[in-house]
């Protein structure tokens, strides 16, 4: 059943998966306390990734799928970015995946 | 992967806000886009209305997922037509559509715009071409 996750003393909906239940609610603290239950320690690297779903969801209303988010972050951050190897280095879980969760947004559409 | 590729058209005839057709559709195709399958989606009838720019959904309380169409691209969804007959009917033309971009990764080819006017008689021939139609 839905869960909570606590940042800073309050208290964040989730749903089975882990994924913030309101959008709306993320403070950069969700992803912090998402990645220490995975056991990993955000970088500015880390946060490049997350900062750019949020962009892409304000944007285009979708949490992209793992290849498109490959895509898009080579076209903006360059092609040593763009590609499995370095966005998995970061995020082990599936980068689609693992980052839309820590960046608040839903489960990626058209991941599989 | 596979060596059978289908021919697969999305065929969306219905207003996009009011029913659940058009997001339907729009979830289809882009999880569909994982299986490199042929695909082409068709706006015709109150469908066209999908692609018209400037949506705004806060007076309905439903998710605008207007914006969501510019992915297509992104997710190689390379083939994307509009009825010109169903566009006339209506008062509109290109100008009121959004542009969808499409960049090949490797080939670095990019299109500005994929979204393709077609008359009647070609719209037919897409759908007989097509193995599958999928109608919304």
């Amino acid at each position: 059943m839905a869960d909570t996750i606590e940042v800073d003393g309050k208290q964040f909906a989730v749903d089975e998966e882990g994924y913030l239940a309101n959008l709306n609610d993320w403070v950069p603290g969700v992803a912090d306390v998402m990645a220490k239950q995975d056991n990993l320690e955000l970088t500015d690297e880390h946060w490049d990734i997350i900062n750019f779903l949020r962009e892409y969801y304000e944007e285009y209303q979708i949490a992209p799928a793992v290849r498109v988010l490959t895509k898009a972050v080579g076209k903006k951050m360059g092609k040593e970015k763009g590609n499995s190897k370095y966005l998995y280095s970061l995020f082990p879980y599936g980068p689609a995946k693992q980052a839309c969760r820590f960046a608040g947004l839903p489960k990626p559409t058209g991941c599989v | 992967m596979s060596e059978t590729v289908k021919k697969f058209m999305y065929l969306n005839r219905k207003a996009p806000y009011g029913t659940i057709y058009a997001w339907e559709s729009l979830e289809v195709v882009l999880i569909g886009a994982a299986f490199d399958q042929d695909v082409c989606v068709m706006f015709v009838d109150d469908g066209v209305y999908q692609l018209t720019k400037g949506q705004d959904t806060k007076g309905i309380g439903m998710k605008n997922f207007s914006p969501t169409y510019r992915t297509l691209g992104d997710y190689e969804v390379k083939r994307i037509f509009v009825d010109r007959a169903s566009l006339e009917a209506r008062g509109l033309t290109q100008e009121d559509l959004v542009e969808i971009a499409y960049e090949d990764f490797e080939t670095e080819e990019e299109i500005d715009n994929i979204v393709e006017i077609v008359d009647s008689q070609r719209v037919s021939e897409l759908m007989d071409e097509s193995d599958v139609v999928f109608s919304f």
